[in-house]
């Protein structure tokens, strides 16, 4: 009985979770990841770029292995990971003429093989893998979030000084190869923009999850922006609601932080989608 | 005479092991106007997408103001056939007429006040001024098309390159784009390519028909075609057209 008034009495005292540091982080920690996947993701979005990010995502998987079986942090084997498997699809798409999701697909089950084995070897517990798969917003210590910081510093400075060049390869890349822009390189750059920003996420959604925080709140909010700069802000504002959002449900509910997380940002795509279907439905009648 | 623009020289390209060009020997000079007609699949995009660099020829050599393809980005505006852009791009008509800029800037330099006003210089030739802030997604085919016209223009090139500008436009929008077409051959340099034989002969000042090869070497200079067909193996036509008095019609 107890603490059945204790959940109802949750709800109305929003703050009281930020009491707690672990929460002050987590709540940190999405609003700073978001900044990240609403500014690439609208590259993902326009540029169809959803799978090639889910595989850079997985291969990922093998530099946690890694990084368990050499005793390291996570981190320092996911980002020359994901720089690698965002480097070698791209290379091996886009130069050895396989097919793009040959490639993915590829990378993808490799990374994962590669990481299953590492910690197979790893003598013990492996405790904190599920936390990698699917997210552990809760328990993201401060050096992950000077980490975070950094990298979205790093992802604003590099968007801000291509932005002609990446608007250009996104929309017409025939064009932007024509007017003398190395295209290859610009794209490959993209890529491992792609796959910071996957390390980013792999905090706080986990691999399996990063692909629809990388598309749905850039998805979303595409239907209401009328340049990709105006695209990249509102995503960032809505991935910023849906995390905080879902945080704050999976502490009144009692539910997976990252998991919930997403099923709130699929419903207002959902929503969205239905809505906008609806009204183009009408235009059209 | 002044060194020609184009210079092909027995031109082949093959694509996945067919022979699309074969034998093409075409040059083009300043102020031509030269329409490249042909049906679907006898190689003009191909054509142009080797005179862009796109492509490399498998034998034959082609040279673009007197260098290699690829190399004179800045003077030549470029207007793609396809249509299909996502139109749900959140882009407005202005940013693309921007891109039109893109060779004349270094890596990292950002559009200026020089570049917008540019922009809307083409934007006004081509009589979408009023529309440079409209999302792609709004604007019609035609005007669309204008769009990737004023993106070429704004790049202030000497040579344009037109893949079939007609082809997903209504009747009344083609004269437009025609008139256009007009009045920019007077600065510039203009080859088009399209399957649309109508009304192109009275607006051009020569006419090539490829079909996977041709020959036109020197204004003035016309072929037999039986000579073509022997030299070649393929059948192919040429006319050429240095007035445009006459309205020309081809089978």
């Amino acid at each position: 009985m107890w603490s059945s008034i204790a959940k109802r009495k949750r709800p109305t005292a929003m703050p009281d979770i930020l009491h707690f540091e672990f929460m002050r982080n987590a709540f940190l920690a999405a609003i700073l990841s978001s900044v990240a996947c609403g500014i690439i993701g609208a590259y993902v979005v326009v540029r169809r770029l959803g799978f090639i990010s889910g595989g850079i995502a997985h291969t990922a998987f093998g530099g946690i292995g890694l990084s368990y079986y050499l005793g390291l942090n996570p981190l320092a084997g996911i980002i020359p990971f994901s720089l690698a498997a965002a480097i070698g699809i791209g290379l091996l798409s886009r130069k050895a003429k396989i097919a793009e999701d040959t490639a993915i697909g590829a990378f993808w089950a490799a990374g994962m093989s590669i990481g299953v084995i590492l910690i197979g070897l790893t003598p013990g517990y492996a405790p904190n893998l599920f936390s990698y798969l699917f997210g552990n917003i809760l328990t993201v210590p401060d050096s992950d979030l000077q980490l975070i910081m950094g990298l979205d510093c790093l992802i604003i400075a590099m968007v801000w000084l291509f932005d002609k060049e990446f608007l250009a390869i996104s929309f017409d890349e025939e064009y932007a190869r024509i007017s003398g822009l190395k295209t290859m390189a610009l794209d490959l750059l993209m890529l491992c923009l792609i796959a910071l920003t996957v390390v980013i996420m792999v905090r706080v959604v986990g691999i399996v999850m990063v692909i629809a925080l990388l598309t749905i709140p850039a998805a979303v909010a595409r239907s209401f922006s009328r340049s990709l700069y105006g695209m990249m802000a509102l995503g960032t504002l809505f991935a910023s609601l849906f995390s905080i959002a879902g945080l704050w449900l999976s502490w009144v509910f009692d539910l997976a932080s990252g998991a919930t997380i997403i099923v709130v940002a699929a419903l207002v795509f959902l929503l969205n989608a239905l809505f906008g279907a609806g009204k183009s439905c009408r235009t059209a009648c | 005479m002044t060194e020609p623009l184009i210079v092909c020289d027995r031109l082949c390209v093959e694509l996945g092991g067919a022979k699309v060009l074969d034998g093409l020997s075409l040059s083009v000079h300043e102020g031509d106007f030269l329409a490249v007609l042909g049906p679907n699949g006898g190689g003009k995009t191909t054509l142009l997408k080797v005179i862009l660099g796109l492509l490399k020829p498998t034998s034959g050599t082609v040279t673009v103001f007197g260098k290699e393809p690829g190399h004179a980005a800045g003077r030549i505006g470029y207007v793609p056939q396809r249509l299909d852009f996502d139109r749900s791009f959140p882009i407005s008509a202005m940013e693309v007429v921007l891109m039109g800029r893109l060779s004349r800037k270094k890596l990292l330099q950002r559009y200026g006040r020089e570049d917008r006003r540019k922009a809307l210089k083409a934007l006004e030739t081509t009589g979408l001024a009023a529309l440079a802030g409209r999302r792609i997604g709004a604007l019609s085919g035609g005007e669309l098309q204008r769009v990737l016209i004023a993106r070429a223009l704004a790049g202030e090139p000497e040579l344009l390159l037109l893949d079939e500008p007609t082809a997903s436009v209504d009747p009344e929008m083609k004269t437009t784009i025609y008139d256009l077409l007009d009045q920019l051959r007077k600065q510039h340099t203009i080859v088009l390519v399209t399957h649309d034989t109508g009304t192109i002969g009275r607006h051009v000042s020569r006419i090539a028909c490829l079909n996977c090869t041709l020959d036109m070497r020197e204004p003035g200079s016309t072929l037999g075609r039986a000579a073509l067909e022997k030299l070649y193996h393929f059948p192919v036509d040429v006319v050429e057209h240095r007035e445009t008095q006459t309205p020309h019609r081809h089978a």
